[in-house]
């Protein structure tokens, strides 16, 4: 069983503590968006106008910039967060297998009562390459997953 | 006597257990009250031994690997802590020969010393570099470099004096230093282990280059997907202000200069010098049209030296040893050494400094030591998701800029990954516009139209429809995402694209066995 993260609910108040904290510079805005999702576990749609008024930048703006960076979520995560290699030298180390045996597991979790809750992502590189296939999970690498650690792996992340 | 135990703390390592091996080494000794210091080194960068365990000893240190958690009880009964003789005994790691035949002078102390240890890093010939800096005029220390022939390593290999030069030269308020650490290029990890290893080494590069260009500010833009590698660039960072490395007199400079670590945000393009430009000022990574350069106009439309971590990384060694040192090494109009990233299915994977020059057959059969699965090795390919498949064939190709973009290649950050005889080109080729349309910023028409086009006229290819009218539209697309894109992101793609048909025009044709690259089982 691997722990879930644990975020806060969402808190305007909270949030608006956060974009404050910066120096109200738009070069602060990607900053101030990594700690609203550290916080929160993603960046809600509220926290756009809020962002806007404190830069000093459009909604269209801000929300730009949240949706161009594929690390910011637009809802919270479920259950522990996969970020699986997909690059080249994880693939030469059999990661197509890997995310084949990931999805294949989730999809038959999904058959049971209760479904384990996982937030599977792809990831472009995690410079684990001599190392993989490699992952992050809730921000924890790992690598090696063939064989039987792949196998152990597995389990623990739907258990 | 307290026994000094060395057990990596760099990602790699902490991926295989690392962090578990520490726990229970220091349980162990606790319990045996055996007084011992761990110390958690960069990797040395032999990936396969990761966790690889040091013990200090009278006779040198001696490193055991791959040790897992459950390794440790039977080390501990061997008598580890005094050397002792045990099925993963590797010896002194330095006569490993993988370590015993590289050149190191960038990565000469990454997984040795203590990183976040100023005094290690002293002790190991850190800080002469900036000392030597410190005693000369700001042109000169550009000198230096020009005459060093050093070369961005970032992988467009300009002649970083020459950049070096215009930031000096140009007039301004204002001026920054920009170290690229978004190291997105799979099959490379260099700039990650020297951070993670040896941060203190980049800091030196950056307060140096601050010092030839007249700049008071510096940042480190890290990929978000380096977590160890950011939390070690802001530990180190901290760290060099309280002992004065940054700050108001770095090194007892009259200069001052301080640096900030930026985080990036799952953009592959922001890699680009001028998208990481727009990163840093809050703005979506796209690319910006060039001139100005940012050498004239930068970040906050200031001048702006950016140079890769390595690049930066270099520097302090030819300031401590001189230019012609750092020049004496290398091939051709490559100087120095490429930190050369062994990667994907190899046998002996990980980071081998080496002077330009030695080819590519070499590092992957002789160096590398083959496949780790076993299996005849098929292609490589060289400097990244944008770099071309090299054949068999090709393996006599020295590292070499010219000698690669002569090969219609390309040695970008150094990374080579290795994939063996089950590896399906056409698949590869396809992965190649599947990435490029997921990461295209989406400014110029040829990389964001192009790669959802070839995606689809690959796909045509690969399922038999109208094979050569689909290749002739392929290949007519390379060609204008080759000369039309504004960066290297659409203007390099088609090279892993044409280089898979070039060389493996027959898995276009044909279905192979496999699809998908199988690794080595363990």
């Amino acid at each position: 069983m691997i722990d879930e993260p644990q975020f806060e609910p969402w808190c305007a108040t909270r949030a608006s503590e956060i974009i404050a904290g910066g120096s109200g510079t738009q070069d602060q805005l990607l900053p101030i968006l990594h700690a609203l999702q550290a916080e929160f576990g993603f960046v809600h749609e509220a926290a756009v106008p809020l962002l806007a008024s404190a830069l000093n930048l459009s909604q269209a703006e801000v929300h730009g910039v949240v949706t161009f960076y594929h690390d910011f979520r637009r809802s919270p995560p479920q259950g522990p967060v996969v970020r699986l290699c997909r690059a080249e030298a994880c693939q030469a180390r059999g990661a197509r297998a890997v995310e084949q045996a990931l999805s294949d597991a989730l999809a038959k979790s999904a058959e049971t009562k209760t479904p384990s809750n996982v937030t599977l992502d792809a990831v472009y590189c995690l410079g684990l390459c001599a190392s993989g296939p490699a992952a992050l999970v809730n921000g924890r690498p790992v690598a090696r997953l063939t064989g039987p650690r792949l196998s152990q792996w597995i389990e623990e992340l739907i258990a | 006597m307290t026994v000094r135990v060395f057990i990596p703390g760099d990602a790699a390592a902490v991926a295989v257990g690392a962090d578990d091996v520490a726990l229970a080494v220091t349980a162990a000794a606790r319990r045996l009250q055996a007084p011992i210091e761990v110390v958690r080194n960069g990797s040395r960068g032999l990936f396969e031994l990761e966790t690889l365990v040091e013990v200090e000893t009278s006779a040198g240190r001696i490193g055991y690997g791959p040790i897992y958690a459950h390794d440790v009880p039977s080390l501990i009964e061997a008598n580890f802590l005094e050397g002792a003789p045990h099925p993963k005994r590797v010896g002194r790691p330095e006569t490993i020969p993988f370590f015993r035949r590289q050149t190191r002078l960038t990565f000469a102390r990454c997984g040795v010393i203590d990183p976040y240890s100023l005094d290690d890093y002293r002790a190991n010939g850190g800080l002469s570099g900036l000392e030597r800096a410190l005693g000369l005029r700001s042109d000169e220390i550009v000198e230096s470099v020009k005459a060093s022939g050093l070369r961005g390593r970032g992988g467009a290999g300009f002649p970083a004096g020459v950049k070096w030069e215009t930031v000096a030269r140009a007039n301004a308020a204002q001026k920054y230093v920009v170290c690229n650490a978004d190291e997105g290029d799979s099959g490379t990890f260099a700039d990650r282990m020297l951070l993670e290893g040896d941060p203190f080494l980049v800091i030196e590069g950056m307060v140096i280059a601050g010092l030839a260009i007249g700049a008071t500010k510096g940042f480190i833009y890290v990929r978000s997907e380096y977590p160890h590698a950011i939390a070690a660039a802001r530990r180190s960072v901290e760290a060099a202000r309280t002992s004065g490395l940054l700050g108001a007199a770095p090194g007892g400079g009259g200069q001052a200069f301080d640096i900030e670590v930026r985080v990036g945000a799952g953009a592959y393009v922001c890699g680009e010098e001028t998208a990481l430009l727009e990163s840093l000022e809050g703005r979506r990574g796209q690319v910006r049209a060039k001139p100005p350069l940012p050498a004239h106009a930068g970040l906050f439309g200031f001048p702006t030296l950016m140079n890769n971590v390595l690049t930066l990384a270099a520097v302090p060694f030819i300031l401590a040893h001189g230019s012609e040192a750092y020049a004496a090494l290398g091939y051709g109009r490559s100087r120095g050494t490429l930190p050369v990233q062994l990667a994907g299915d190899v046998r002996n994977g990980g980071l081998f400094e080496t002077p330009f020059g030695v080819s590519l057959g070499e590092l992957i059969d002789d160096i590398g030591g083959g496949t780790l699965s076993g299996r005849p090795v098929r292609a490589a390919q060289v400097g990244g998701p944008l770099g071309s498949y090299f054949p068999r064939a090709l393996f006599d190709t020295p590292m070499d800029y010219e000698a690669f973009t002569a090969r219609d290649g390309l040695i970008g950050h150094g990374g080579v990954v290795v994939f063996n005889d089950t590896i399906d080109l056409a698949q590869q080729a396809r992965f190649a516009f599947e990435f490029c349309a997921i990461e295209s910023c989406g400014k110029c028409t040829p990389c964001r139209i192009g790669s959802v086009r070839g995606l689809e006229a690959l796909d045509r290819v690969i399922a038999h429809e109208n094979t050569d009218a689909n290749l002739a539209v392929l290949n007519d697309l390379c060609e204008t995402m080759k000369l039309g894109s504004l960066c290297a992101l659409g203007g390099l793609t088609p090279y892993p694209v044409l280089s898979a048909l070039k060389h493996f025009g027959g898995d276009f044709r044909t279905a192979r066995r496999d699809t998908g690259g199988s690794g080595p089982d363990r």
